[in-house]
């Protein structure tokens, strides 16, 4: 009996070992094949030359693979998406934990969730119908998409994020703080903005560097309302002229090219590139987030 | 209820006058009323769950923050109705400090948490802060300790650092009243003393109420000991009348051990 017990224990225990090492493979798997099939493109192709390479002509002959215009597209449509996430999101995130009868809490928080739910084609789709002709009329542009069509779509995407990550963050600075700054005649927003917001601060960021990475990983939504013109992005002008994503280049180019060329390599280059920038932000937003679980414990 | 009224030339610093309060539909202080003498030390003890720390709570109106709480009755500190609807709640906390049983510093600097109150009240001159962050690092009897790491970070104090902190943050919006819950039940005993002895510095120019499950304690620093039960004010006097003869039962019962 006992001896049975213990080894259906086991075979559970190896089952789920087993389920797990399974992920950790896959995820080996898929980076070696990533960066086995980028590294080829530098056989080639100086890889300085492809990150600095300041052209992005595929099908020129011959063809010319500079990384630099659809970096800087990703990273000025990453910005512009967190400069409008991030004050909404954390508004929201305080209003919600601070500031909102716990009625409407109850019904805002299951909303924010379903936000986070939407397909990204139909947000695409959204953009592309709503937002884009209103851009054009509104600032008088030759096109609607732009960057800044691509920064508004990927900021509403990023909400979700950002909000309930912060708003946990916010739920968890101890009540004891907010009394000891109500006790001392501090307002309810003096005590929101100087001690509750600070306290959280940690757990912000790392909303804010998650809301990043899935900004900058976005795919469909940018290729739909960005215009795709892989040109290096003027300053500040660029914000309203078409840009071409690393994302939305390797989408648009993968079903185009002869596999084992010189083209199909560079797209992988590109993913890799993007493997890694996610995951750095990933493993800064995890390290954030854990100095601050600290914090709040003490 | 008792009420003695104190000896001659003692002033009245906090009035309260049949005060009743409720959680919702329970009601947790019974027709209180009681005057609080001014530049003394004043415990409340009973056991857990009499509503001692509800009463205190009601002299800072900390009560507010919770949604079910009704209060009827008047509260005057000096002069004022606390509970009369024109009341500034801000001025009255200014008015009435408050430290907690559990250190509360906020996540900053030892000298950003002195600063905070009296920024908050529009203080913005460095040089006054400066002064009034030594000057009440001095009189909560911290400055020897901490005057070389002001900039360090309040949390990394031991517990009963930070809790002279947090009485020095409260000195520093010139209260004129200091209000304690349980200050010490979290601290060691060499900590419990130094915050003793720095009540009885205090009392000189505070008011001071202290909740305290700590017998010795309300012996050792108070001047009057209120003795509360199930949400009523049982008995109030000097401290060495309730502790050396008690005119109730149940306060005997309490003070010498035998329930609570």
């Amino acid at each position: 009996m006992l001896k049975s017990t213990r080894s259906k224990e086991f075979a559970i225990e190896s089952l789920l070992l087993a389920v797990s090492a399974v992920t950790v493979v896959i995820l080996i798997l898929i980076s070696l094949f990533l960066f086995g099939e980028g590294a080829a493109l530098f056989k080639d192709i100086p890889f300085l030359d492809f990150l600095t390479g300041k052209n992005w002509y595929p099908t020129s002959e011959p063809p010319i693979f500079g990384l630099l215009p659809l970096l800087l597209g990703t990273l000025l449509v990453t910005a512009g998406a967190i400069i409008i996430a991030v004050p909404l999101g954390i508004a929201s995130a305080v209003f919600i934990s601070e500031i909102a009868p716990p009625k409407v809490a109850e019904i805002l928080k299951p909303i924010i969730e379903i936000l986070a739910g939407v397909p990204s084609v139909v947000y695409g789709f959204f953009g592309l119908v709503v937002l884009i002709p209103r851009l054009q009329q509104l600032l008088d542009l030759p096109t609607g998409q732009t960057a800044l069509a691509g920064s508004i779509m990927l900021g509403i995407m990023a909400l979700p994020t950002i909000i309930s990550i912060s708003e946990d963050a916010i739920s968890a600075v101890p009540d004891f703080l907010k009394e000891g700054s109500l006790a001392l005649g501090a307002t309810r927003w003096q005590t929101i903005y100087r001690v509750t917001v600070p306290a959280a601060l940690s757990g912000i960021s790392a909303a804010v560097m998650l809301g990043m990475g899935r900004a900058i990983g976005e795919t469909m939504t940018v290729m739909m309302v960005t215009g795709n013109a892989a040109v290096i992005p003027g300053f500040p002008g660029g914000i309203f002229a078409p840009v071409k994503t690393m994302t939305a280049t390797i989408a648009l180019e993968m079903g185009e090219v002869p596999q084992g060329s010189e083209h199909y390599h560079a797209l992988f280059a590109i993913g890799a590139v993007l493997f890694i920038i996610t995951l750095l932000i990933n493993l800064i937003a995890e390290a954030v987030k854990r100095k601050y679980r600290f914090k709040v414990g003490s | 209820m008792v009420t003695d009224t104190f000896a001659e030339g003692i002033e009245t610093e906090i009035t309260v006058m049949e005060l009743n309060l409720w959680y919702g539909a329970k009601q947790a202080l019974k027709d209180i009323s009681v005057d609080i003498p001014k530049n003394s030390i004043t415990a409340f003890i009973g056991p857990s769950g009499c509503g001692k720390s509800t009463f205190l709570r009601c002299f800072n109106r900390m009560n507010d923050l919770i949604k079910s709480c009704r209060v009827e009755g008047d509260v005057l500190v000096g002069e004022d109705n606390i509970y009369e609807s024109n009341v500034d709640v801000v001025e009255l906390r200014k008015r009435v400090g408050m430290v907690f049983q559990k250190p509360n510093p906020f996540p900053m600097s030892i000298y950003e948490n002195i600063a905070y109150g009296p920024r908050i009240h529009g203080e913005k001159n460095k040089e006054k802060l400066n002064s009034i962050v030594e000057e009440t690092l001095k009189a909560a009897a911290l400055w020897d300790e901490v005057s070389d790491q002001l900039d360090s970070p309040a949390l990394d104090l031991s517990g009963g650092q930070q809790q002279r902190l947090c009485i020095a943050r409260t000195l520093a919006v010139k209260p004129e009243i200091i209000l304690l819950d349980e200050p010490c039940s979290a601290l060691d005993p060499i900590s419990t003393s130094k915050i003793e002895d720095l009540l009885m510095e205090l009392k000189k120019d505070y008011t001071i109420v202290i909740v305290t499950h700590n017998m010795q304690q309300a012996a050792r620093v108070s001047d009057y000991t209120a003795y509360f039960l199930l949400g009523e004010l049982t008995e109030f006097g000097e401290t060495r009348q309730i502790f050396e003869m008690p005119r109730e039962k149940s306060t005997e019962d309490y003070i010498t051990g035998r329930f609570g």
